[in-house]
């Protein structure tokens, strides 16, 4: 076993994470290597930026792609932000790209959304600035959708910090953990069995975000 | 809207200590900026800012080394700013644990640079940061505004809602809008440039110099169209909290996080 494992993309503020999770109490080192994050117990999938840069370099090595893959499918797994949206089979980024097809739904942006939902809907935001401002960056509300260890001790709506341009729709209920208002519902969470991924960055959501990581290191994937 | 306004308090940093100019000059010594940092995450600041004014690029690493150590023990996001010239600076501080650098001087100089960093490191971390000064000369369509640069010495002759809408088209993620008549001066934003760049910009607005009082944060907001409001002194020398600061905003009807 080689513990907690961060796997590195090169993209993205891994040091964050990895400092928030030794804060939580977790040895954890950051790898690449395939062997390593085979052996993990808990794996942390984090990104940020580009999904395609991000599938780009997961696919550009196959042998990596492999223990990632391998590795999704049993034993405790956190996802954050790309890290959510890769295990869906589908973006809307860069006209369409292929995601890992591990969840039910599509990743989508939130201008076309935006513009899509306006058609029936009348504006109304009131006050400020009359539009979506992308990305959507800042604190914002979590509705937990359903129970999920990782939500232990973390009251319901309590704010996580966000910052993303491109928002996963869940479309199988049971698969969605928490949703968020940005224009539109999204999913701010995803869980089946030993995964776990976060839209939002608990590595940065000070006391609501550590505690979410803390129960990850001590969550069994069950 | 539930998404929150934040409140970002901002640390001048001058050779690994905290200062604050008025008006950018008559600097003052008051402390560590860890130390700083801890009280403000303590007290509910949404992100902090680290403006590094030292000149020399000796000191590059004093601001790297605040980072990493501030990075380590305050788990809000971090924006740094001050020298940045190169997709080599912006790696060192990323990796040191800033979320997002802001850039001004450079981005004058080379705005390509702002499209180079936003495809390598992705528009979420890059800030471009506007210091704008009034035109005196009168304007016909209203009041106008000119970008300075090198911490508000040099005018550029550029106009400071134009600049905002390239950087964006050229991939900022955010806007940090400064107003250089009204840095340090206590007298409130110049929320006429804060609103016109908000409405110029598709990016979050953070509005920036010269806030004296809780309402002047208010007002960032409600008449400035600020997504966030920064501040230095007011939370520097302890007058107010972050926590009054947002007390009082979310009694305006200000969503705040608590």
């Amino acid at each position: 076993m080689s513990g907690i494992v961060i796997v590195d993309l090169g993209t993205g503020n891994l040091r964050s994470v990895s400092q928030a999770v030794a804060h939580v109490g977790g040895g954890v080192r950051i790898s690449a290597e395939p062997p390593v994050i085979a052996a993990a117990s808990h794996l942390i999938l984090p990104g940020q930026g580009a999904l395609g840069a991000w599938i780009d370099r997961l696919n550009a090595n196959p042998e990596l792609r492999q223990a990632v893959l391998g590795r999704l499918r049993h034993g405790p797994v956190l996802g954050i932000c790309l890290g959510l949206q890769a295990l869906y089979a589908h973006s809307e980024e860069n006209g369409g790209l292929p995601g890992l097809g591990l969840l039910e739904g599509a990743v989508k942006h939130f201008a076309a959304a935006h513009r899509r939902g306006q058609a029936n809907h009348n504006g109304g935001h009131g006050g400020g600035i009359d539009r979506l401002k992308i990305p959507h960056m800042g604190w914002n509300r979590v509705r937990h959708t359903r129970e999920h260890p990782l939500w232990h001790g973390i009251a319901d709506r309590s704010r996580f910090y966000f910052v993303h341009s491109y928002f996963v729709h869940g479309t199988a209920p049971g698969e969605v953990a928490g949703e968020c208002e940005y224009g539109a519902t999204f999913t701010a969470a995803a869980a089946r069995g030993n995964l776990f991924a976060t839209q939002f960055h608990p590595e940065k959501s000070q006391q609501a975000g550590l505690r979410l990581l803390y129960n990850f290191v001590n969550w069994n994937g069950a | 809207m539930t998404l929150a306004k934040r409140i970002i308090p901002c640390l001048d940093v001058d050779g690994g200590r905290v200062v604050k100019g008025v008006r950018f000059v008559d600097i003052v010594d008051a402390g560590d900026p860890v130390e700083a940092a801890r009280r403000y995450d303590a007290q509910g600041a949404d992100e902090i800012a680290f403006l590094d004014i030292t000149a020399s690029s000796d000191a590059r690493d004093t601001i790297v080394g605040v980072v990493e150590q501030v990075a380590g023990e305050v788990f809000i996001p971090l924006t740094v700013g001050g020298g940045i010239r190169a997709l080599g600076d912006i790696h060192q501080l990323l990796r040191a644990g800033a979320d997002k650098v802001s850039i001004n001087t450079a981005a004058v100089a080379r705005p390509e640079l702002i499209s180079e960093a936003s495809a390598h490191f992705g528009s979420q971390c890059i800030v471009v940061a506007l210091d704008a000064k009034r035109r005196t000369t009168g304007h016909a369509t209203g009041p106008a505004w000119e970008i300075y640069t090198h911490g508000g010495r040099t005018p550029t002759g550029i106009d400071a809602v134009e600049w905002a809408a390239r950087m964006v088209q050229l991939g900022a993620g955010e806007l940090l809008v400064t107003s250089m008549d009204r840095d340090g001066t206590r007298d409130g934003f110049d929320l006429a440039l804060t609103r016109g760049v908000a409405e110029a910009a598709s990016v979050p607005v953070i509005a920036s110099g010269g806030v004296g009082t809780l309402q002047h944060l208010a007002d960032g907001i409600l008449e400035g169209g600020a997504d966030a409001v920064l501040a230095a002194s007011i939370f520097h020398f302890g007058e107010y909290s972050v926590q009054q600061a947002k007390r009082f905003m979310a009694a305006q009807g200000i969503e705040v996080r608590s």
